[in-house]
């Protein structure tokens, strides 16, 4: 018995090398992906990755949906950053309308924003370690973000898709006792990025893993279109909140940590993850400051249009997301629904150069080079 | 024990004649306390294992709650429900797979570790076969078990078991050679491989307070039994060496297409192999089942009491790296293995040999 099955997958060359497909159910695929590689024992000879295995119409979706309505498909395509998708499709739809929104909206969607950010890049951090082996980081990772996804809970209800970052507001003020709650989070948490690094990041077996793995150069970066902390890993000073700054990020104090090549080269896998790390620490001081600058009073819906239905014309904004350069490109026929909605996807662009960079690396590198990208596959498929 | 149920059966008059019966009746019961002690071993090893992990991680591991069907007081029968689940499980056998060689492998690792058990002293007397090579047997038995690894791989007919059979073969062969050398020094300093002579050997005591254990014997042997620690860690396939089953590459490795029972025998040999190594590392270099007190609370069941606590101490430690460290690369893997764990045994052969010359 048995069903002959005709590999459509071979390839047509030498018998030394061998197809094998990662995925799309594989632990270290982070979602579902496919990645079909072509390998020579364990050396890697190309991939190619193949995806839609999560499509799930949201661009054509959005224009059959009133503007308000797309914010939970917005929520649903980076699911790990959702404040910072709703964020960045909010601007847009505002720079359209040319809404101005009040002062304190601002203040609670930088600080969400940035809680988010520090969510996400937990979840990259510790998925990243268990990416090489490591166990441990990944439990204590999430156990911190955890804690954030309990203030998030507090405050809108939902821990993972929030649908709170409406257009020209906020969907809650904040809870009585969330600022303090969130200044406790803020104390508690910043020691524990030093155990991170005890425990992980200047580990010897992880930094043998990742040091010179992967290493992305800044041209190939920038020709790539690779956004985010990618790109700074790989040495190129470049982020929207500084470059082109928007809602209001001038008004604190941070850094943009790049890579260094610390430990190897300059845009190896080791930065990438470092270049986390440190933003862990720059987010940290930006919602500190923001929580201690936010105005206490004022009205959150003052600046929310009844309805949404902006002018004819067309609008791209872009915002900084935890995975990079989230881009919104909103065309309106001035109908309560966009003609057209376009995102344009930071993981996605970080996704393509997957074979450039992971050429002769072997099997498990390759997988760690991935696991660098931090890519989520809601967001590559939409 | 062998020998004492040949002898015992000899002296009763009316089986004396039938020679070849009493030695397969002797065999099998000098076997089955070694399956009995396996199977609990790898049920407490497994939930200790589970525990371990979960207070390192901050969380708590199986507990049992309320009234009614759980898992025990701190789910200490959550093991016990997972061994009933996977035996019960159904048997999977892949459509592709080379079916005789696919059902062959579990036994041979399961042989594997069960024939080197055999000659694996609890005490002075209480082994299922007491060789005078003891220690060079259970090396060569313990490498027993990459037979059915490559095989397991091979016969599942599956590319991520193939993988993991490749570099479990490349592994422990290669790391046999530094675990069997760094026990050299053990052999040279007791003279003997019969387990019995080198815990012998380490009897006493030095400056009145210190046993006489190998590890203490001189500077070398440190290096030594952290030598054979690590590669006996790498020849178990333990984090962070557990590059066959590398769950976040492999999937699991050569254990991909295996399910239940026959996983669970998988299972049963990984602890096995477990307890070996950190067994014989405790006899070569931690004086055995000689008390840590020299003179005070040894004996018989003492013995057995000490072993088993300096084992499960190491195994410990075992469980303390696979929640720690990260995984290494093939080839970084291989690299330690030859360029730094045998020229580092070799150093040691010669450092213990010119300084029992010199300060003997």
């Amino acid at each position: 018995m048995g069903i002959k099955i005709n590999n459509q997958n071979t390839h047509n060359s030498s018998d030394e090398e061998m197809v094998l497909n990662i995925g799309p159910q594989h632990p270290s695929t982070h979602g579902v992906l496919r990645l079909k590689t072509i390998t020579d024992g364990e050396i890697i000879k190309k991939i190619t990755p193949y995806i839609g295995y999560l499509h799930r119409c949201f661009e054509k979706h959005c224009e059959n949906l009133t503007y308000e309505q797309a914010i939970p498909f917005v929520d649903r395509c980076d699911y790990i950053g959702s404040m910072n998708n709703d964020f960045g499709y909010a601007i847009a739809v505002e720079k359209l309308m040319d809404i101005q929104v009040p002062e304190k909206v601002e203040y609670i969607r930088v600080i969400v924003a940035e809680m988010n950010r520090i969510a996400s890049h937990l979840l990259a951090v510790g998925v990243f370690g268990l990416d090489v082996g490591a166990v441990t980081p990944f439990v204590y990772c999430f156990r911190d973000r955890e804690r954030i996804l309990d203030l998030f809970e507090m405050l809108c209800g939902a821990r993972l898709l929030y649908n709170y970052i409406w257009v020209g507001g906020v969907s809650h003020d904040f809870p009585v006792g969330w600022v303090e709650k969130t200044y406790e989070f803020l104390d508690y948490f910043e020691p524990k990025i030093i155990e991170t690094n005890d425990l992980l990041t200047y580990n010897k077996i992880f930094i043998e893993r990742t040091a010179d793995v992967g290493v992305i150069p800044p041209e190939v970066a920038i020709s790539y279109g690779v956004t985010g902390p990618n790109l700074r890993g790989s040495g190129v000073k470049w982020d929207l909140r500084k470059n082109e700054t928007y809602s209001i990020y001038d008004k604190f104090d941070f850094d943009i940590p790049i890579g260094t090549g610390a430990m190897g080269t300059i845009g190896d896998c080791w930065d990438r993850y470092y270049v986390r790390i440190r933003e862990l620490e720059e987010s940290l001081k930006i919602v500190r400051q923001a929580l201690d600058q936010m105005p206490r009073q004022g009205d959150i819906y003052e600046s929310m249009p009844k309805k949404i239905r902006p002018n004819a014309g067309h609008i791209y904004s872009r915002t900084e997301s935890p995975r990079g350069d989230l881009g919104f490109y909103i065309e309106s026929d001035g109908s309560a629904t966009p003609s057209r909605l376009k995102l344009r996807s930071p993981a996605f662009t970080a996704l393509s150069c997957m074979d450039e960079i992971s050429k002769g690396w072997m099997l498990a590198d390759m997988l760690t080079i991935l696991g660098s990208l931090d890519i989520v596959l809601g967001e590559i498929d939409r | 024990m062998v020998d004492f149920y040949i002898n015992l059966f000899s002296s009763i008059e009316f089986i004396k004649s039938y020679q070849s019966s009493i030695f397969i009746i002797s065999v099998v019961l000098a076997g089955i306390p070694i399956f009995g002690f396996m199977a609990v071993n790898a049920l407490v090893a497994v939930y200790v294992e589970r525990k371990v992990s979960a207070f390192m991680q901050d969380r708590l591991g199986p507990m049992g709650h309320g009234v009614g069907l759980h898992a025990g007081k701190w789910g200490v029968l959550q093991t016990l429900a997972d061994a009933i689940k996977l035996l019960t499980k159904e048997d999977i056998i892949p459509d592709s797979a080379d079916k005789k060689l696919f059902l062959l492998a579990p036994c041979i690792i399961f042989i594997g570790s069960f024939v080197a058990f055999a000659g694996f002293p609890f005490n002075e007397f209480l082994v299922a076969a007491d060789f005078n090579l003891g220690l060079f047997y259970i090396l060569a038995m313990s490498s027993v078990g990459v037979i059915g690894i490559i095989l397991a791989g091979y016969s599942s007919n599956n590319k991520w078991s193939l993988y993991g059979s490749m570099r479990s073969a490349a592994q422990i062969v290669s790391y046999e050679i530094p675990a069997a050398l760094s026990l050299l020094p053990v052999v040279m300093l007791s003279g003997s491989l019969a387990f019995k002579d080198i815990v012998f050997a380490q009897t006493g005591s030095t400056l009145g307070i210190l046993p006489n254990w190998f590890i203490f014997n001189n500077p070398f042997m440190v290096v030594a039994f952290w030598l054979f620690f690590i590669a006996g860690v790498a020849e178990v396939n333990r984090t962070p060496f557990d590059l066959p089953e590398a769950e976040s590459e492999l999937v699991a490795g050569w254990m991909t297409e295996y399910s239940g029972m026959r996983w669970a025998f998988f299972f049963l040999a990984e602890y096995a192999n477990m307890f070996i190594v950190a067994g014989v590392a405790t006899i070569g270099f931690l004086g055995g089942w000689l008390s840590p007190i020299p003179g005070y609370f040894d004996g018989n069941i003492w013995g057995v009491f000490w072993l088993v606590s300096k084992t499960s101490f190491l195994i410990f430690v075992m469980m303390w790296f696979r929640w720690t460290f990260p995984r290494l690369r093939t080839d970084q893997l291989m690299r330690m293995c030859w360029k730094f764990f045998l020229p580092g045994s070799f150093f040691v052969i010669i450092g213990v040999g010119l300084w029992d010359l010199i300060m003997r």
